[in-house]
């Protein structure tokens, strides 16, 4: 039983205010959606979540089993996908993949690996360099590798960008499939995806 | 955990690996250091002729091309992660201390590859003759370490910034100065054939300080990698 | 304190008083004449170019450690004063030099602090101007700050070995015995105490100020904010 809490939490850039006073709290089976209009915040406050900026003010805290993980712990229970998370292009899928799950301690499963990337609709391209991927094939092979580690917590920033018909399908299964027992917290601009979410932050002012 | 620390060293090879992967497929920081290596050197050796140079002449000579290839080679390391926005997926897998030691591993090999290629040719080039060879490999071998732990630390701050190529050697030069200082001033005196007694002094700065650096990165690191 | 009036106006009286003596009090030194008076400036110029460091330095852990803006602005008031006396202690430096020595530049131990502090002071700023964000500019310039602080025990160390020196030690030995004259003395550290004190005034002054141009910006750019919605 995971749990997310956020208290107060504000931030500026450039000595502007961009958002105050955010709080709430998740628990496993929980999901969330942030809105709002393009520049209010929403990947800040995506990136705060994940504690890749330190906020301004207020606090992000994280539980397993209502004891705090401090972000040492977090890595092997958290994955991202957004765009301005990249993978390594001059590397293979394959050679991600086998990066990605060394250094989350997972052991290297090929068969686990094939069977997801064939989920993705991106079956047979395990052995290409991902600079020759599209951009929709690249979207897809960031979510193979965020899910490859079975993340309890997901967050999702612009989930279906790039994304034809097919891919956006997938991506609102790994969404229902996530918000089951886990966390899922997304952050969009889409109104067919609000209903993703079972509590709703918005950021416009 | 008992395994944490073993985690910690284990994730810094994992992405020293991954760097060294990548470099073998774009050869980007590899083939800059090196030109310009070769570049300063040609245009040093061609300028002068066929004279013999002095020792003093000579240590100060190679330090400076150590230096300034170290400064087109070393930043590439954190540069190239913000640049193609991979910083913050390596920055969700693992603790900033591996990152840092993974790195830091990866210019070490670099750099130390140059010097490999670069030294017997500058030798050859210059006509140069150790008289104290034992000394001066192990006046390389620390100065590299020093001026790699510096380059490091500095291409981590000047990834976040802009401006990055003249930003980088402006602020290592300062902070390098000691190994350059204690490189040079050795280096002489193993060209000379001034036994390791004499060396020692300079020797246990170039130590001292690579360790002084190599703790203050480790505790600062943290501060320049979260955003 | 140092906001009451009557400082200002003691202040201006000593570094008076200290002018005065350094031209009309302090006798020339053997050997080296009338042009030594510039010592009274030379050394107390060097001097506050270090203090500014360090207290540039131990702002920037501070920061490092709460986050909170002043002591950035401490560092970076600290640093800007620091520059100019640098500027000042190099230049006076030279001058001397030339004057005593026949040569502007020796890099001599002295003269080789003098520059790689004023190399420091350089990168500070073109870090600081390099860097957009102003969370991120405090940040990383805060960082730097005290790697330069770190290197300055082993420039101590190191320096001094690698040349000799040329500047007049059995005159002017901060360590050991001062083997000055007593006259000469006296103004002498009244002229370093005058700089230090001058120091901390512009430094609270440089404070204070960009403190009030920091909240006033601060205030446009949330009533330009209320503006917008």
């Amino acid at each position: 039983m995971w749990k997310i809490t956020a208290e107060a939490i504000c931030h500026q850039f450039n000595q502007r205010i961009i958002f105050e006073g955010i709080s709430f709290s998740l628990n496993s089976g929980q999901s969330l959606v942030l809105t709002g209009a393009n520049g209010s915040g929403k990947t800040t406050l995506v990136r705060i979540i994940c504690h890749l900026i330190r906020p301004q003010a207020g606090n992000i805290t994280f539980f397993q089993d209502e004891r705090e993980v401090t972000l040492h712990r977090l890595y092997p229970h958290i994955g991202l996908v957004g765009p301005y998370l990249q993978l390594y292009a001059q590397l293979t899928a394959l050679e991600n993949y086998k990066f990605f799950a060394k250094i989350r301690g997972l052991k290297i499963d090929l068969k686990l690996f094939k069977s997801f990337m064939a989920k993705m609709g991106l079956a047979g391209r395990e052995l290409d360099e991902l600079h020759t991927y599209s951009s929709g094939m690249m979207q897809r092979a960031k979510y193979v590798m965020a899910l490859i580690h079975h993340p309890h917590i997901l967050i999702l920033d612009e989930p279906t960008v790039n994304l034809d018909e097919s891919g956006t399908t997938l991506v609102y299964d790994i969404m229902r499939e996530q918000k089951k027992d886990k966390i899922l917290i997304l952050a969009t601009n889409e109104p067919e995806e609000f209903k993703f979410g079972d509590n709703q932050i918005s950021l416009d002012a | 955990m008992e395994t944490t620390r073993f985690l910690w060293m284990r994730n810094a090879i994992i992405v020293f690996q991954k760097d060294i992967q990548l470099e073998f497929r774009s050869r980007y920081a590899v083939n800059a250091i090196f030109l310009f290596a070769i570049t300063t050197l040609t245009a040093i050796s061609f300028s002068i002729g066929p004279i013999r140079l002095h020792s003093n002449v000579l240590a100060p000579l190679l330090w400076i091309i150590l230096f300034f290839s170290a400064m087109s080679g070393l930043s590439h390391i954190f540069v190239r992660e913000e640049e193609q926005q991979t910083a913050d997926t390596l920055r969700l897998v693992t603790s900033p201390n591996s990152i840092f030691i993974g790195k830091w591993l990866f210019n070490l090999v670099l750099l130390t590859v140059l010097e490999v290629l670069i030294i017997p040719i500058f030798m050859a080039m210059m006509s140069v003759s150790v008289e104290n060879f034992l000394v001066f490999l192990s006046i390389l071998l620390l100065g590299t370490i020093g001026l790699s732990s510096v380059a490091t630390l500095i291409a981590a701050i000047i990834a976040q910034a802009s401006a990055k190529g003249a930003l980088f050697a402006v602020l290592s030069f300062p902070i390098a100065l000691p190994i350059l200082i204690s490189g040079i001033h050795a280096t002489r005196l193993a060209m000379d054939g001034e036994g390791f007694s004499n060396c020692l002094p300079d020797l246990q700065i170039l130590f001292s300080f690579s360790v002084v650096i190599i703790t203050l990165s480790l505790l600062l690191f943290e501060f320049i990698w979260r955003k | 304190m140092l906001e009451n009036r009557w400082w200002k106006y003691f202040l201006g009286l000593w570094m008076t008083f200290v002018i005065l003596g350094i031209f009309l009090y302090a006798p020339p030194a053997e050997g080296l004449g009338q042009s030594v008076r510039i010592i009274f400036f030379h050394v107390p110029a060097a001097w506050i170019a270090t203090l500014a460091f360090l207290i540039s330095a131990v702002a920037s852990i501070q920061y490092l450690r709460n986050q909170e803006n002043r002591y950035d602005i401490w560092a970076f008031s600290s640093a800007q004063i620091g520059i100019v006396f640098a500027i000042i202690a190099t230049i006076t430096g030279s001058i001397w030099a030339k004057k005593i020595w026949q040569s502007y530049w020796n890099w001599d131990p002295r003269e080789t602090s003098i520059f790689i502090l004023l190399l420091i002071y350089a990168a500070y700023f073109a870090l600081r101007s390099a860097v957009e964000v102003t969370e991120q500019k405090a940040k990383l310039a805060a960082v730097y700050s005290i790697i330069a602080f770190i290197t300055v025990p082993f420039f101590i160390f190191i320096i001094p070995r690698i040349y000799e020196s040329l500047h007049p030690d059995p005159l002017i030995n901060p360590e050991g015995k001062i083997n000055m004259d007593g006259r000469m003395l006296k103004v002498f550290l009244s002229s370093l105490i005058g700089f230090t004190l001058l120091f901390f005034w512009m430094l609270r002054l440089k404070v204070e100020a960009r403190k009030i141009q920091f909240i006033s910006e601060k205030k446009s750019s949330t009533i330009k904010n209320k503006g917008k919605s």
